[in-house]
C-alpha cells in the first residue's frame, strides 16, 4: 500500500464484510462466533469447543455461513471459555465441547439463546444475554482493549476495519512531529508501566536529544507475578502496538523499533511476529510508508526471564544482548538508550493508547479519568475474587467498584482483607481504603503503587506476613545483585520474615525490618530495589498486629504459617 | 566444523547450531537471541554450545556464561523430556502454589530445579505465566496450561506425559 | 560552569563533574567502596550516597552529575545511618577474618567499618560460600571476601581487555569468576594481577610465597640469592609507609642482606643484557629481512596475552627471555661456575612488582640451567611483609651496594621499570652501536610518560627507526590489530602489560593509581640520572660476561640460556565434551 486512500479502501471493504459484528445481520452469513483465545480460555480448552462447533456446523451444512474467530483475551478468564456471537452480541461462558451442539442448533439455527450458558450477574434473577448489557462489562471502558471483542488478532484487515493505522496515516500526512508530541502531552497520558511519567514529555526529551539514530522500544517484559495485561494486548491486538510505535517513530525521528517480550509468552511472540510480517506486507512497516518517505521497522527481542529487565536501563542492556543489570540514571534513555542512542521506552499498554489519542484527539482522552491521571487502566484481577480476569476501567474508579461490582466480590462468603496492587513493588491496601479512587497519586499515598496493573485480592485466609515474605522472596530471586542494599538487604529481610513465619521471630524484628526497608528504599540502585520493601512496609503499616501475633503469640490467624511452638 | 570425538552425536547438532548462529556472526548484540534458539534446538545449553557461540559472536566465554546464568530461562544442565513449570505468580500463590509443588514433590520425588532419574520430568517454579484466572496453575512443556489444580488431579495430569 | 552547594559551601565546577568530584574540590571526602577513579564508576555499592534537595531517594555521589543550583548534604544523620546499615549488610556477607587476612590494615572495607564505628553486625544468615581458587601460581581468588564492587572486572575487561573474569549468576549468588567458575590457572587469565591491585579487600590477592623464602633462608645448605626488579626500588618503601615515589635502592639492598640473603643482585644487570641481545636481534632482523615489527618480550603478562589472543603474531616477539629469566638462567650457570657453588644448592629469589612473574618462573621452558631457573618470585607487597615481620624499617637503614657481578647495572637497565624504558634503553645502545658515535642527547623523552600508545621515528644513522610503545593490554591491542591488518610499518614496539609499565605492575604496593604511578615514574628517571653509566653496552659486568662466558650476542650460549620460544594458546577452552 502506498497511500492513505488505499488504506481507506481496505478499511471500507473490510468494514462492510464485518458489519455483522456491529450488530447488522448479514444476508450471506448467519453468525460470527468470537471465541476468546486468551491464555485463560485456551487453557480451558476453548479450541476443543471450536473444533466441536465446526464439526456441528458441517453436519448441518452451514459451515460456510458461520465464521469462528479466535480473539484476544476478552477478560473474564474465570468463566472461560467465553464467546460472543454476533450479530446479536450474545455472551456465553463456561462452554464445553458438549455445548457445541446446543449453540449451533438452538442459537445459530433457531435464533434462541442457550439460557444455561448465559451469564447471570450476582444477585440477578435472570441472566443477561447481550454482552453490552452485562454489569461486569458496562462498568468498564475499553480503550486499550478496544478491539478484543471484535477482531481476529491474526488479521491486519480486521484491525484496519476498526480504523487501524488511520492514526498513523494522520500522523504521517496531517501532523508535524512536534504536533504529535504536543498532542500526546496534552492528552495527559502517563506511562502505564508503573512509574507514571508523562509519555509526551518523554517523547519530547528524546526528540530534542542529540544523537542518531534514535530508537523506539516497547517494554513487554511483563514480570509482575499476577499481571497479564500486556499479554492480553500483545495476543489480542498486536497491531495497536506496532501502530503506536510507528507514530512515535515519526514524532521523534526514529526508524527502528524493538519490542521486548518475555520468552514465557510464546503466543504473544507468535502473534506479534505475524502482525509485523503482515504490516510489512501491507507497507505499513518498512520503507516509504504511505508514500511519505517515512521509514520504520520493528524487531522482536526475547526477554529470557529476569524481572529486573522491566527496569528500563536493564531492559536496554538486555536488548543489547547483555546481562540485564540496571545502571544509574542519568543519563536517561531519552539521551542514552539502546546502543547509547536516544530512545523512547514505553510499555505495551502505553503504546496501545497512542493510536486512539492521535485519532480521537487529546481532548477526548483527557476527558476520561481524573485530574492528574487520564484515560483508563487495565488491571489483572486475581486472587480471592469471583471474576478473575482482565478489566479496563477509567482512572478514578474506586477499588470497591473494581473488587465488588466488576470483580463480583469475594467467593465463599469470606471476608475481604486487602487488595495488593503493583506486585512486588506495590503494597497491600486494607478494607478501610476501599473507596480510594484508582489513580497514580491516591495509590501512592497509601504506600501502594499503580504499578503495571496487577491487582490481587486477599481474604481472611491470607496471612499478610506470609504475603510479605512471598514478595520479598520474589525480589531476592530477581535481584540482579549489582547494588549491595538490594542484593544483601532483601536477603536479610527474607531471612527475618522466614524466622517470623516459622515461629522464631524475635522482639525487635519488626523494627529491624522497617530499618532495612527504609534504607533499601532510599539507597538501592534501581526501581526494583527501591520498591522491593514496599510490600513489607505496607503490610507492617496496616497489619502490624499480624506480625506481632506471629512473634509474641506464635499465632497465624489465617492458619497459613506453620509455626514451631515451644 | 568442530567434531566431537566422544560419540555424543553432536556433529549434526553443530551444523544446526551454526545455522542459528550465522546471522549473528561477529555481532555480540545477538547473544540472547542465539542462546534462546540454541536452547530450543538442544533443550539446554551445553558447554560446547556456549564456546561455539562465544567464538562466533566475538565474545569471551565469560561474557556468554555471565548472560546465560543471569536469565532464568536458560538452563545449563539437561532437563527432562517434560518440563513442569508451576506458576508462582501472586494469584497462584494465594490460591495454592505450595500445595501444587508439595503434591508434585510427593508424587515424583523431586524438588524444584530437579529432574527425575528417568529423565521424564523436570520440575521448576516459574514467574507468573499469565493464567491468573486459572490459579493455581502449571504449564507443561511450555504450552499445556493446567489450571484450577486440585491435589488429586495432579497425578492424572502427569500420567498424560510419557 | 555549574554552581552548587555542598554542605553549605558553594562550589563552581565544570558541567559533567560528579558530586563526588565537586565535594573533593571543597575538601570533603565522601566515602566510597566500589568507586575507583577512571576505572570503575558504576554506583553499585551505594556507600557514597548523599542527600540532594528535592530527590526522592539518596543519590550516589560517585556517578551523579552536578546540576545548577543543586543543594547537597553529605553528612546528615540520615545519610550516615544509611551508610552504616549498608556497611553492616556488606559485613553480614563477609568472613570476619580480618586478623588473619592478607589485607589486614590495608583493606578498604575494614577502613570504612572502622570509620563508621561498626561494632556489631545485627544480621545473621547465609553467607557467600564459593570455594577459594588457588590454582594459579600467581593469584588467589577468594569469593567469600568479594564485595562485588567489580573493579577487577572493569580492569580486566576495559583496561586489559582480557576478560578472564565476569559477573555470573545473579542476586545474592552473584560471583565474579571465569566461566563455569573455572580455575584461573586454566583460562586465558594472563596473571597480570591488576585485579589484585584494585581489589578493595582480599577477594583477589597475590599468592603468598614468603614462607618458602623464609625456609630457604633458614636452610644452611642453600645459597640464597636475590634479584630486585627495576621498579621495586621505587615501590618497596611504600609498603612500610614511605611516600609514593621514594627511592630506596640502597636501603632495599641493606634490608635484603639483613633478611639473610647470601647475595643481593639486581635484575637491572640482566636488563642491560637484554638490551644487548634484543638490540642485536632487532638489527639482525632488519638486516636479514626477518619478521618486523619486532616486539619486546620482557613482560610475562604480555607474553601470555599474545599467546592467547594473538598467537598468529608470535613470530613478532623477540625471542629474548625477560630479564628475570635471563638472570635465573645465568645465576645457576655463569654465577655458580664463577663462585664455585653447586647450582643445585642455589636458591634463586626475585623481587618483582609483578604477579605474572610468579607464573613465568614456573613455565616449563624456564629450566635452561638444568634446574628451575628462578625458584621463587616475591611481589613488592610480599617483601614489604617480610620486612615488617623482621622488624626492619628499611627507610632507616644505611644504603648499601649490590653484590658484583650480577648486581652491576646502568641507568638503562633501571628505566625498564617504566613504560618506554625498554625502548629508550634500546635506542641508547642501538644508536651508538650502529652509528659508532656518541649520542648527542641520551634522554629520549618521547618514549616516556603514561600515554597509552606512543609513536615516534628516531633517526639511527641512515635508518629512520619507527617505534611504538604501549602500556596496558587494551592499548597493546590497538597496535597489534594494526599489525594484523597490515597497517603497521614500525620496526620496534615495546609492549608492557600493565598501565604505566612495571611501576604499576600487579604486584605493586596498594594503592597504585595514576598519581602514584607518575611519582614512581619520576623516581625511575631520577635514579637513571643518578647513575654514572646510563647505557647498557657500557655495563662492565655485561662486557665481562660476554668475554668470560657467552662469547657474543646471539651466540650459541645466548640461545641456549637467554632466548626462549612461545606457545600458541587459545582464548577458549576446547569444544569437545
Amino acid at each position: 500500500m502506498k497511500s492513505v486512500d488505499e488504506l481507506a479502501k481496505i478499511r471500507d471493504s473490510r468494514r462492510a464484510a464485518l458489519k455483522i459484528r456491529e450488530g447488522v445481520p448479514s444476508a450471506t452469513e448467519k453468525a460470527h462466533i468470537m471465541m476468546c483465545g486468551g491464555a485463560g480460555c485456551i487453557s480451558s480448552k476453548c479450541t476443543d469447543v471450536v473444533d466441536a462447533m465446526k464439526e456441528c456446523l458441517a453436519k448441518h451444512g452451514i459451515a460456510d455461513q458461520v465464521k469462528i474467530i479466535l480473539t484476544g483475551c476478552m477478560g473474564p478468564c474465570d468463566m472461560g471459555p467465553v464467546a460472543i456471537i454476533y450479530p446479536d452480541a450474545t455472551f456465553y461462558r463456561r462452554l464445553r465441547v458438549k455445548d457445541a451442539e446446543a449453540i449451533v442448533e438452538e442459537h445459530i439455527l433457531k435464533g434462541n439463546p442457550v439460557q444455561r450458558l448465559l451469564y447471570r450477574s450476582p444477585g440477578a434473577k435472570e441472566p443477561t444475554r447481550c454482552v453490552h448489557d452485562i454489569d461486569l462489562f458496562k462498568k468498564q471502558k475499553k480503550i486499550v482493549l478496544r478491539n478484543n471483542f471484535y477482531i481476529d488478532p491474526t488479521s491486519i484487515e480486521d484491525y484496519i476495519a476498526r480504523d487501524g493505522y488511520a492514526a498513523l496515516a494522520k500522523a504521517l500526512t496531517e501532523m508535524q512531529p512536534a504536533e504529535i508530541i504536543e498532542e500526546v502531552k496534552k492528552s495527559g497520558l502517563r506511562g502505564r508501566g508503573g512509574a507514571g511519567f508523562s509519555t509526551g514529555m518523554k517523547w519530547g526529551f528524546t526528540a530534542a536529544a542529540k544523537g542518531s539514530p534514535k530508537y523506539v522500544v516497547c517494554n513487554g517484559d511483563e514480570g509482575d507475578p499476577g499481571a497479564f495485561m500486556d499479554r492480553s494486548v500483545l495476543e489480542g491486538d498486536p497491531h495497536s502496538i506496532i501502530e503506536g510505535m510507528a507514530i512515535c517513530g515519526r514524532a521523534i525521528g526514529a526508524e527502528q523499533g524493538y519490542v521486548y517480550v518475555r520468552a514465557e509468552y510464546p503466543l504473544a511472540i507468535e502473534r506479534l511476529s505475524h502482525a509485523i510480517e503482515e504490516a510489512r506486507k501491507y507497507g505499513l512497516l518498512g520503507k516509504d510508508i504511505f508514500g511519505t518517505g517515512f521509514n520504520f521497522d520493528i524487531e522482536i527481542r526475547i526477554g529470557a526471564g529476569a524481572f529486573v529487565c522491566g527496569e528500563e536501563t536493564a531492559l536496554l542492556h538486555s536488548i543489547e544482548g547483555k546481562r540485564g543489570e540496571p545502571r544509574p540514571r542519568p543519563p536517561f534513555p531519552a539521551n542514552a538508550g539502546v546502543w547509547g542512542k536516544p530512545t523512547v521506552l514505553n510499555n505495551v499498554e502505553t503504546w496501545a493508547n497512542i493510536p486512539e489519542i492521535i485519532l480521537k484527539g487529546a481532548d477526548w482522552f483527557a476527558s476520561i479519568g481524573t485530574e492528574k491521571s487520564k484515560g483508563t487502566k487495565v488491571f489483572a484481577l486475581a486472587g480471592r475474587i469471583n471474576n478473575t480476569g482482565i478489566v479496563e476501567v477509567p482512572m478514578g474508579t474506586t477499588l470497591r467498584e473494581i473488587v465488588y461490582e466488576i470483580g463480583g466480590g469475594i467467593p465463599r462468603k469470606k471476608n475481604f482483607k486487602a487488595v495488593q496492587t503493583g506486585g512486588p513493588s506495590g503494597g497491600c491496601i486494607p478494607a478501610e481504603y476501599l473507596d480510594t479512587p484508582v489513580d497514580y497519586d491516591s495509590l501512592g499515598a497509601l504506600g501502594a503503587i499503580m504499578g503495571s496493573g496487577g491487582m490481587i485480592v486477599m481474604d481472611e485466609d491470607t496471612c499478610m506476613v506470609d504475603i510479605a515474605k512471598f514478595f520479598i522472596d520474589f525480589c531476592v530471586d530477581e535481584s540482579c545483585g549489582k547494588c549491595s542494599p538490594c542484593r544483601i538487604g532483601t536477603k536479610r529481610m527474607l531471612e527475618i520474615l522466614e524466622r517470623i513465619t516459622n515461629g522464631e521471630g524475635r522482639e525487635g524484628d519488626i523494627e529491624l525490618l522497617e530499618e532495612l526497608a527504609k534504607t533499601i528504599k532510599s539507597t538501592a540502585l534501581c526501581g526494583l530495589g527501591q520498591t522491593a520493601p514496599n510490600p513489607v512496609l505496607s503490610t507492617i503499616r496496616y497489619f502490624r498486629h499480624e506480625y506481632e501475633e506471629h512473634i509474641k503469640e506464635c499465632k497465624c490467624r489465617s492458619g497459613v504459617c506453620e509455626l514451631k511452638k515451644e | 566444523m568442530a567434531t566431537c570425538s566422544c560419540g555424543c552425536g553432536e556433529d549434526e547438532l553443530t551444523k544446526q547450531l551454526d545455522k542459528i548462529i550465522d546471522p549473528y556472526r561477529g555481532q555480540p548484540g545477538g547473544l540472547i537471541q542465539v542462546l534462546t534458539r540454541a536452547q530450543e534446538l538442544i533443550g539446554y545449553l551445553p558447554k560446547w554450545t556456549l564456546i561455539r557461540i562465544a567464538k562466533a559472536l566475538g565474545l569471551s566465554l565469560q561474557d556468554v556464561y555471565g548472560v546465560a546464568t543471569f536469565y532464568a530461562f536458560f538452563s545449563l544442565i539437561p532437563r527432562g523430556r517434560h518440563k513442569i513449570s508451576v506458576c508462582a505468580g501472586t494469584a497462584c500463590y494465594v490460591k495454592g502454589t505450595n500445595m501444587v509443588v508439595k503434591t508434585i514433590r510427593g508424587h515424583l520425588g523431586i524438588k524444584p530445579g530437579q529432574t527425575t532419574p528417568d529423565s521424564r520430568f523436570t520440575l521448576e517454579i516459574v514467574r507468573c505465566i499469565g493464567a491468573c484466572g486459572l490459579a493455581p496453575a502449571m504449564i507443561i512443556d511450555g504450552k499445556d496450561v493446567h489450571g484450577r489444580l486440585e491435589p488429586e488431579q495432579i497425578p492424572q495430569i502427569l500420567e498424560q506425559y510419557a | 560552569m555549574i554552581t552548587l552547594t555542598i554542605d553549605n559551601q558553594k562550589v563552581a565546577v565544570e558541567e559533567g563533574t560528579t558530586i563526588l568530584e565537586a565535594a573533593e574540590k571543597l575538601g570533603i571526602k565522601i566515602p566510597t567502596l566500589c568507586y575507583l577513579k577512571e576505572i570503575n564508576v558504576i554506583g553499585a555499592c551505594r556507600i557514597c550516597v548523599v542527600e540532594v534537595q528535592g530527590a526522592k531517594a539518596f543519590v550516589p555521589a560517585c556517578v551523579a552529575p552536578v546540576a545548577e543550583g543543586m543543594v547537597v548534604r553529605t553528612n546528615t544523620p540520615a545519610v550516615i545511618k544509611a551508610r552504616k546499615l549498608i556497611l553492616e549488610l556488606i559485613l553480614s556477607d563477609h568472613p570476619m577474618e580480618c586478623l588473619t587476612c592478607v589485607r589486614n590494615q590495608n583493606c578498604e572495607l575494614q577502613k570504612l567499618a572502622e570509620a563508621f564505628g561498626i561494632t556489631e553486625v545485627r544480621f545473621e544468615g547465609e553467607k557467600t560460600s564459593y570455594p577459594i581458587d588457588d590454582s594459579s601460581p600467581a593469584i588467589v581468588r577468594d569469593p567469600r571476601k568479594c564485595v562485588l564492587c567489580r573493579r577487577c572486572v572493569s580492569v580486566c575487561t576495559n583496561i586489559q581487555t582480557v576478560n578472564a573474569i565476569q559477573a555470573q549468576e545473579r542476586g545474592f549468588n552473584t560471583l565474579i569468576a571465569p566461566a563455569f567458575n573455572e580455575k584461573l590457572a586454566n583460562v586465558e587469565c594472563v596473571q597480570c594481577g591488576q585485579c589484585s591491585l584494585v581489589c578493595p579487600t582480599a577477594a583477589i590477592h597475590e599468592v603468598d610465597d614468603t614462607q618458602r623464602v623464609w625456609e630457604a633462608l633458614a636452610d644452611p645448605n642453600k645459597h640464597v640469592i636475590v634479584q630486585t626488579a627495576p621498579a621495586t626500588r621505587v615501590q618497596v618503601g611504600e609498603t612500610i609507609g614511605a611516600e609514593p615515589g621514594s627511592i630506596v635502592t640502597g636501603q632495599l639492598v641493606a634490608g635484603l642482606r639483613r633478611l639473610g640473603f647470601d647475595k643481593v643482585f639486581d635484575t637491572d644487570f640482566t636488563a642491560d643484557l637484554t638490551i644487548i641481545e634484543e638490540g642485536n636481534e632487532l638489527l639482525e632482523r632488519i638486516k636479514t629481512g626477518g619478521t618486523l615489527p619486532m616486539i619486546t618480550s620482557c613482560s610475562p603478562g604480555w607474553i601470555k596475552f599474545a599467546e592467547h589472543f594473538y598467537p598468529d603474531l608470535l613470530p613478532h616477539l623477540s625471542t629474548c627471555k625477560s630479564p628475570q629469566q635471563m638472570f635465573g638462567a645465568l645465576a645457576k650457570t655463569y654465577y655458580a661456575q664463577k663462585a664455585g657453588i653447586d647450582p643445585a644448592n642455589i636458591f634463586s629469589v626475585s623481587i618483582m612488582p609483578c604477579t605474572a612473574k610468579k607464573y613465568e618462573c614456573t613455565r616449563p621452558e624456564m629450566k635452561s640451567s638444568g634446574y628451575q631457573d628462578v625458584d621463587v618470585v616475591l611481589t613488592s607487597r610480599e617483601l614489604g611483609r617480610m620486612f615488617k615481620q623482621a622488624g626492619l624499617d628499611i627507610t632507616n637503614l644505611p644504603e648499601e651496594e649490590y653484590d658484583p657481578p650480577l648486581g652491576i647495572s646502568t641507568g638503562a637497565g633501571e628505566i625498564f621499570g617504566a613504560s618506554g624504558g625498554v625502548m629508550e634503553a634500546a635506542l641508547r645502545t642501538v644508536y651508538e652501536v650502529v652509528t659508532g658515535k656518541e649520542l648527542p642527547n641520551i634522554n629520549f623523552t618521547e618514549c616516556r610518560g603514561l600515554t597509552g600508545v606512543k609513536e615516534a621515528t628516531v633517526q639511527v644513522g641512515d635508518l629512520p627507526v619507527k617505534i611504538a610503545i604501549t602500556n596496558g593490554l587494551g592499548n597493546a591491542r590497538k597496535v597489534l590489530d594494526k599489525i594484523r591488518a597490515g597497517e603497521a610499518d614500525y620496526h620496534f614496539i615495546e609492549i608492557m602489560c600493565c598501565p604505566g609499565g612495571c611501576i604499576g605492575g600487579g604486584g605493586s604496593p596498594i594503592p597504585t593509581n595514576t598519581e602514584i604511578r607518575l611519582k614512581r615514574i619520576d623516581a625511575v628517571y631520577t635514579e637513571d640520572e643518578r647513575m654514572t653509566l646510563r647505557k647498557s653496552h657500557e655495563n662492565p659486568a655485561v662486557q665481562e660476561l660476554y668475554k668470560e662466558f657467552l662469547e657474543k650476542p646471539l651466540g650459541h650460549k645466548s640461545h641456549e640460556l637467554l632466548h626462549t620460544h612461545y606457545t600458541k594458546r587459545s582464548n577458549y577452552p576446547s569444544e569437545e565434551c
